[in-house]
């Protein structure tokens, strides 16, 4: 009988954890809110073709799919909630102006994303739809560390790639989409032998092509790869734009920022920056954010996005701790004074339990460090030992 | 966050012919890993650690972030697919060729030819498949862990997919190599998330092996 078990990747938050998930989560919608984000809440699943649109390259094989008993159609778990977001906009809120969303849910991925993930991540982000300008790139990433900040982490650094780069040094070198995916792959690895004999392999590459493919796996780290990129990468008019906006990123962000022109991740939707955010205690990106012009296209309107969504509980392991709150026992006891008093102290936001008759020698389950006792005729708090005296 | 670095390599072949790549480094284990029955070896920079794993868990050990670099073979590389590493460099060691062997006398050009269902015994069954599906080739793959060239003598399958270097073990038991399936050699292998976040002390690490290697070729 192994009835209760989970399927692999699958699991239950426990109390502890998940007052710490909740508290992060509402910390964070929060400040989404006072910077003027509008929270949504798309439905858990949706008719493929809408979910898998934009991004659907990468997300099609990560997507849990079941046929719609009402329509026969075939329907697929959210497995990103971005691309609803982007829906909506495009949509359902059909505004001509910039229009700032919120989201917080849970997704479902087929296979976990990396060896030690959740199946189940819970996702929380923003987007800023209908701006083009780096402005708009500035303000998601700020977020995200006001984010961060709001949640106590430590040495928060950043990430930040540009898919135009790559896009544009194809497009000069008339790249076919054969050899343009290969070329991917082998960046995305920094796998620089490969890439080696790739463009070795190549038909009609010159010369310039050739030096900036295989420049491109090592221009990363500070700032000085931008110097670096600007002085060795064609001129390109999409490419000085891309390292006008990185440096533009680089001057004003709050905590350390390195640089990746090869990180080239969600580049089937990504149009602009891509960025990961990184702190303690956390191995792999705690947040992944980007522009993604194109996605609304799908939808019929095409509108600018930019954003980030972070994961919860990665975010939860790297959070400073939260104090849990105290806990006050009130007695079985029928008293409209301990009643009221009770009531009083929940109002104030003090967490009170309820005894429940019989109970009494399970009280060190419950996690009280005081409790409600009359002395004088009057319900005061007094210390509850973990193992109380028998009187 | 730690700043000492550790690296993932295996025992026999990747090993031997990395002590001298690392002594180029400036690196010297500060043990024998072939005579001591340690798994973490300390070497004379007290930052830099070696961790002795088997040569196909060296890919997962790195992807884990329990070791931030690993040596490992392009063949391990290849099966274990590569997700969440960086491979920046070839370090031209342990090389050797991935082939299609079978037994002496099999027809294997024929059989192709006909389009018979080859069954196919191998270590390395990710390989075997994508090359098999790139020929248009139908196979039944058998996956063994070791001691491939049985598999063609006793009839279990017809071909083995396997690694040779010199070809003497393939001669001992009456086999010859029909397909070369592609060359192979050691990788250097970069844990991502490491390499974004503790560049200042993976880099210069990086550096010395590509210098060692031969200035990356």
């Amino acid at each position: 009988m192994r009835n209760w078990l989970l399927p692999e990747y699958i699991e239950d938050i426990l109390p502890a954890e998940a007052a710490r998930i909740e508290r992060l989560r509402r910390r964070v919608l929060d400040l989404f809110e006072v910077w003027g984000y509008e929270l949504v809440m798309p439905p858990l699943l949706e008719y493929v073709e809408s979910l898998l649109t934009g991004t659907g390259h990468d997300l099609d094989l990560r997507t849990f799919k079941l046929v719609d008993q009402l329509s026969g159609r075939m329907m697929g778990v959210r497995a990103d909630i971005t691309p609803q977001v982007a829906r909506i906009d495009a949509h359902l809120l059909n505004r001509a102006g910039v229009t700032r969303l919120a989201y917080s849910g849970s997704v479902l991925h087929t296979r976990p994303q990396t060896p030690a993930a959740t199946r189940e991540p819970l996702q929380i982000g923003a987007e800023v739809y209908g701006h083009e300008g780096v402005e708009s790139d500035l303000e998601v990433q700020q977020l995200l560390c006001a984010a961060l900040e709001a949640c106590g982490v430590r040495g928060a650094r950043m990430d930040v790639g540009h898919v135009a780069v790559f896009r544009a040094l194809v497009a000069r070198a008339r790249i076919g989409a054969e050899l343009e995916a290969e070329l991917f792959e082998a960046l995305q690895k920094k796998d620089i032998p490969s890439l080696r004999e790739l463009i070795r392999g190549a038909r009609g590459l010159d010369a310039v092509s050739r030096e900036a493919l295989l420049l491109l796996p090592q221009l990363y780290g500070g700032a000085e790869v931008l110097a670096l990129a600007a002085r060795r990468l064609p001129k390109l008019p999409p490419v000085t734009l891309a390292l006008a906006t990185l440096k533009r990123l680089a001057k004003a962000s709050t905590i350390p920022m390195s640089f990746d022109l090869s990180e080239l991740r969600g580049y089937h939707y990504h149009s602009g920056i891509v960025f990961d955010a990184y702190c303690e205690g956390v191995a792999g990106p705690v947040a992944r954010g980007g522009r993604y012009d194109e996605v609304g296209k799908a939808f019929g309107r095409s509108r600018p996005a930019t954003g980030f969504s972070i994961d919860l509980r990665e975010l939860a392991g790297a959070a400073a701790p939260v104090k849990p709150r105290e806990r006050i026992l009130a007695p079985a006891v029928r008293d409209a004074r301990l009643a009221k008093k009770v009531a009083a102290l929940r109002a104030r936001g003090v967490v009170v339990v309820e005894e429940l008759p019989g109970h009494e020698k399970f009280r060190s389950e419950l996690g009280c460090t005081r409790r409600l006792a009359k002395q004088d005729g009057a319900w005061v708090l007094v210390p509850l030992t973990p193992q109380p005296p028998k009187r | 966050m730690k700043d000492s670095i550790s690296i993932a390599l295996s025992k026999g072949r990747i090993f031997e012919e990395t002590a001298h790549l690392l002594a180029r480094a400036g690196l010297r284990p500060l043990e024998d890993p072939e005579a001591s029955r340690k798994l973490v070896i300390a070497t004379n920079r007290s930052d830099v650690r070696l961790i002795i794993v088997r040569a196909s868990d060296t890919p997962t050990y790195v992807q884990h972030g329990a070791a931030d670099l690993g040596i490992a073979g392009h063949d391990v590389l290849h099966e274990h697919g590569g997700a969440g590493l960086y491979q920046p460099l070839d370090l031209g060691i342990a090389t050797c060729r991935m082939i299609v062997a079978v037994r002496n006398g099999f027809d294997y050009e024929d059989a192709v030819r006909r389009g018979a269902r080859l069954r196919v015994a191998t270590k390395y069954v990710r390989t075997a498949r994508e090359h098999f599906a790139q020929k248009g080739v139908h196979v039944d793959l058998i996956r063994l862990y070791g001691s491939m060239e049985l598999a063609p003598i006793t009839g279990l399958a017809d071909a083995i997919v396997d690694l040779v270097s010199s070809g003497s073990t393939l001669k001992a038991n009456d086999l010859v190599a029909v397909e070369d399936i592609m060359p192979v050699s050691a990788r250097l292998i970069v844990n991502q998330a490491a390499l974004k976040t503790r560049r200042a002390s993976l880099q210069p690490m990086i550096d010395a092996f590509a210098r060692a290697a031969g200035g990356g070729q």
